[in-house]
């Protein structure tokens, strides 16, 4: 299997920005950017995740979309909404599970990461995966990524009760076979967290001034 | 007369800074250029292989460029950006000329060279040829810097040149030149993912060399683990094995009291240090005191930290070393850099493959500019300006009398000093932002306005350019071609993309111009800048920078050759010191025994806190070119001080509060940023800003005794809130040292 698939990283990402920087030189929404750098809580950890749209087997976007105007590539791309179909009920950006799309009003439609397809429809790598220099994004081969890393990629997350498989990989630690998002309810008081593995403070404590 | 001639929102109206948001011809689909060309990044040493998109003789594109080896198509924001300094409003079309009230007017090339001319000459008989003195840069590529130096010793006799790669890479070069004998990374990048234990020691290598990123990442997917040392928690740090948060100037507490260990629990190769070395004995002894818990009290960390640091680097099969700024910008910089290189030569892994060590190149030519001979101590070739037979050897090449050469001139520091006290009346400046860069800004500033004569050469009218009497209009990287060197020793070509625009020139046209005004044509007649790297081939031959093997051709079709290259039919030498051989005439690598000290200034009761500079990924130096691109702005628009919240609960302030970080010689008002990933006895704030918010202000002009480096690293400051300010400077757009 030759074929080039997408890999995410977040452990890798350095929070540059570079991936920010060059979605917005791709051809098909040049001057504006879709991806998204999630910073975590600065005060506490310069951790940074890049988020592109994980080009769900069965995305959500579309199937709420009541205007169909979400379509996705035979080749399992799921595309920005039809401009001309697109009615602006900002459906598709409330149902993903990634917070991906964003409904646009200076275009007048949905607009999302679409794997820069004018870009990987003809073989070449999405501009963020080329750029990233840390390789958090990474577009390359399945046999490439397992000779290469010691995580494993998986593609398949569990939200509460609700399976969703995507295009894109996500890189995690061997034991990992599907990623699961608990949804914490807010009613009950969150539990402490634990003492902060980032606090230069802490790990300073009983050294003298 | 070089004072600013009207009021600073008069000149950035009109020369800016201002934001470049759009490419040249819109927001349009980009596949339709003329051509793609394939050169380099002109920012950092990593010097990334990119390709830039032309259409009608504008550059209107960035295309990465993945077959390059080095970063494989991998770019940082500033290197996919760059492209947008191209076609900018602010860009120097014509030579300009100062006129008191009025600004700067554009003046022709003939009277603006004429007048140049004349005021060298008047300068230079009233006051000794000295007194006329020239600052270059490190983002010059090495023909450039080549001509500088030759220009300085040939046309204007004086010995007064220096660059601003003295902000950047002499310690670094100065602490390997002692211990091996030669000047650069002792290994091509590609060693990096094969070593099984890797020390960055402040390198902050997310932000400042983001390519390197990938190397480190692939060494851990192959086991290596990783020590990172740095008083901030960097990306990097994040996921490190091993982070030490060394207090600002206690990196040799960490270094000697890991030697110390390291020989205590017999982790060194004793046969490699018998066989390979010198001055062994010396280092043993200084560290004998270092035990952890002494070593721990000198870098602020606990002693646990320092023992486990020798248990990973020690008994290692393979290592490397990188450092950079963080250990460098000292007045101690050398002895940081030699006490690190110790843990290298002593556990015997340098020269073979995964094994060896390197310095993290700042500026985009800071390997090749230090080599051409524009240093003040150095003649082309690495040569010394000192020794007599380095000295005929270049008479030679220039085809001047040897004692023409002038000797050893000022280093940047001492001379702006020398500017400041009046020595130096006159300055020609290219490529360096000095009120920017230079610490002391403030000094720095009353500096040039005692000038007589001021002449700067430039893209962009940068801070620096406000003060002077002529500003002569320059290249970008892209409108003109040559070679750099990057941070791996690997040179490289860069391209000419297009032609500069209107009556800018090529910098080395004006150069010769100028030398040929002065009554040398027949040295500086060069039809190409290829022309000149013939010439400077020849001058590095023999030379531990050798370059003589090499040709452009050569270069382009191998991806870029690594030094030393002394023959056509010589390959280039990725990897130094295989076998244990080393720079020296005896063959070894020299230890060099270290003993701390204190910083030039350390944090008492007035000014309790530590202030410590640096960068962040979105902004290149002195952001004459960064501050100009909107995206880049954008991205991190205004310096911030970042400040642990118990310190900042001490001190009342919250974040996003406005705060003025003050030292002895001036202050800086940012907003406060709390994180908790920085030591709370220090703050960080970064240095790309000029005026008010320039961190420069509070930075203190000790520089280190051997390598002129200042000390941009340890500062001491208090700190307080304050409201925002809302004067004239203050509300400037934040590109040009305004705050919001
Ligand atoms: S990640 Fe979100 S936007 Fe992308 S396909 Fe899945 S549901 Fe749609
Ligand atoms: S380019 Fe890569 S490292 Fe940089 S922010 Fe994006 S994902 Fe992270
Ligand atoms: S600034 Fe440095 S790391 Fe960034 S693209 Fe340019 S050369 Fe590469």
């Amino acid at each position: 299997m030759t074929e080039m698939q997408f890999f995410i990283d977040y452990s890798r990402c350095i929070g540059c920005q570079s991936c920010v920087q060059a979605c917005a030189e791709c051809d098909t929404h040049r001057g504006t950017s879709m991806i998204h750098l999630e910073t975590i809580e600065r005060i506490d950890s310069v951790q940074t995740a890049p988020q592109v749209c994980m080009h769900c087997e069965d995305p959500v976007c579309a199937r709420v979309c009541p205007a169909d105007a979400i379509k996705k590539t035979p080749d399992g791309v799921v595309q920005s909404s039809l401009k001309p179909r697109c009615i602006a009920c900002s459906n598709c950006v409330v149902s993903c599970p990634f917070g991906v799309p964003k409904y646009m009003a200076e275009f007048e439609q949905m607009m999302k990461c679409d794997m820069c397809y004018d870009r990987s429809s003809i073989g070449k790598k999405p501009m963020c995966a080329t750029v990233c220099p840390s390789g958090a994004l990474t577009y390359t081969t399945m046999e490439e990524i397992q000779r290469t890393r010691r995580g494993i990629p998986v593609n398949s997350w569990k939200f509460g009760g609700e399976e969703v498989r995507t295009k894109v990989y996500v890189m995690v630690p061997r034991e990992v076979e599907r990623v699961e998002v608990n949804l914490v309810q807010i009613e009950t008081t969150p539990k402490p967290l634990p003492s902060d593995p980032y606090d230069i403070a802490l790990m300073l404590e009983g050294v003298e001034a | 007369m070089a004072k600013l001639p009207e009021s600073i929102p008069e000149i950035v109206a009109e020369f800016g800074p201002h934001l470049h948001t759009v490419p040249s011809g819109g927001w349009i689909r980009n596949s339709h250029e003329e051509k793609m060309v394939k050169t380099h990044c002109c920012f950092c040493g990593q010097q990334c292989g990119i390709q830039l998109r032309v259409s009608d003789n504008k550059v209107v594109g960035f295309e990465p460029w993945e077959d390059f080896p080095f970063n494989r198509g991998k770019l940082c924001p500033k290197g996919v950006k760059r492209y947008m300094q191209d076609e900018h409003p602010d860009r120097l079309k014509t030579p300009l000329q100062r006129v008191e009230g009025r600004g700067f007017e554009p003046i022709g090339w003939e009277p603006a060279m004429e007048r140049i001319v004349a005021e060298i000459r008047r300068i230079q008989a009233a006051n000794g040829k000295d007194a006329f003195a020239i600052l270059t840069g490190a983002s010059l590529t090495n023909e450039k810097a080549y001509l500088m130096g030759k220009f300085a010793r040939v046309a204007m006799q004086t010995a007064n040149i220096d660059y601003n790669g003295r902000l950047c890479m002499v310690s670094a070069g100065a602490a390997s030149k002692k211990v091996f004998g030669v000047d650069r990374s002792a290994n091509p990048w590609s060693d990096i993912p094969k070593a099984k234990v890797i020390l960055i020691a402040g390198a902050n290598v997310a932000e400042c060399a983001p390519i390197t990123t990938d190397y480190l990442w692939q060494a851990r997917e192959n086991g290596a683990k990783l020590i990172v040392i740095d008083p901030r928690m960097t990306p990097i740090a994040r996921n490190a094995d091993l982070f030490i948060p060394v207090r600002p100037g206690g990196d040799i507490g960490i270094f000697n009291g890991m030697l110390h260990v390291m020989i205590e629990r017999g982790w060194i190769d004793r046969q490699f240090i018998a066989e390979h070395t010198t001055g062994f004995d010396a280092v043993e002894e200084a560290v004998r005191k270092y035990t952890p818990d002494y070593a721990a009290k000198i870098a602020g960390v606990p002693a646990e930290m320092i023992v486990k640091a020798a248990a990973m680097w020690g008994p290692a099969p393979t290592s490397f070393l990188l450092h950079a700024r963080g250990i460098e910008h000292h007045s101690k910089g050398v002895d940081n850099c030699l006490a690190a290189i110790n843990l290298v030569v002593a556990s015997g892994r340098i020269g073979r493959e995964g094994c060896g060590y390197a310095m993290i190149t700042g500026q985009g030519n800071g390997q090749g500019a230090r080599e051409q001979g524009q240093k003040c101590d150095q003649l082309p070739g690495s040569r010394d300006i000192s020794n007599p037979e380095h000295r005929k050897f270049i008479a030679d090449i220039w085809g001047v009398p040897e004692e023409s050469i002038p000797g050893k001139g000022l280093s940047a520091v001492p001379l702006v000093e020398a500017i400041h006290d009046g020595r130096i009346k006159g300055l020609i400046s290219i490529c360096f932002n000095p009120t920017v860069s230079l610490p002391d800004a403030n000094f720095v500033r009353e500096a040039l306005s005692k000038l007589e004569f001021y002449v700067n050469i430039d893209f962009f009218l940068s801070e620096t350019a406000r003060y002077a009497d002529i500003v002569l209009p320059g290249s970008l990287m892209e409108e003109d071609e040559g070679t750099t060197t990057n941070v791996e020793g690997r040179v490289i070509l860069h391209r000419k993309v297009v032609s500069p625009p209107g009556e800018a020139r090529e910098d080395w046209k004006i150069i010769c111009d100028l030398a040929a005004r002065l009554g040398q044509p027949d040295k500086f007649n060069y039809a190409s800048p290829k022309d000149i790297f013939e010439e400077l081939r020849r001058a590095s031959k023999g030379s531990t920078s050798d370059y003589s093997g090499m040709t452009w051709q050569r270069i382009d079709d191998n991806n870029g050759i690594f030094w030393p290259c002394p023959d056509e039919a010589h390959p280039g030498t990725p990897r130094l010191y295989e076998g244990g051989k080393f720079g020296h005439p005896d063959g070894k690598a020299h230890f060099m025994p270290v003993e701390w000290r204190p910083s030039a200034e350390m944090p008492d009761a007035e000014y309790p806190i530590f202030l410590t500079t640096g960068r962040v990924v979105s902004q290149f130096l002195s952001g004459t070119q960064t501050r100009r691109i909107g995206s880049l702005i954008e991205q991190y628009s205004q310096p911030v001080c970042e400040i642990h919240p118990r310190l900042a609960e001490k001190l009342g302030i919250a974040d996003e509060d406005f705060v003025k970080v003050e030292s002895r010689r001036g202050n800086v008002v940012v907003r406060a940023k709390l994180v908790k990933t920085i030591r709370p006895d220090t703050v960080f704030v970064p240095y790309h800003w000029p005026l008010d918010r320039s961190a420069n202000n509070c930075t203190i002009r000790a520089i280190d005794p051997v390598s002129n480096i200042p000390e941009f690293k340890v500062a001491a400051v208090r700190i307080s809130k304050v409201d925002q300010p809302t004067d004239p400077i203050a509300m400037l757009e934040v590109q040009a040292g305004g705050v919001r």
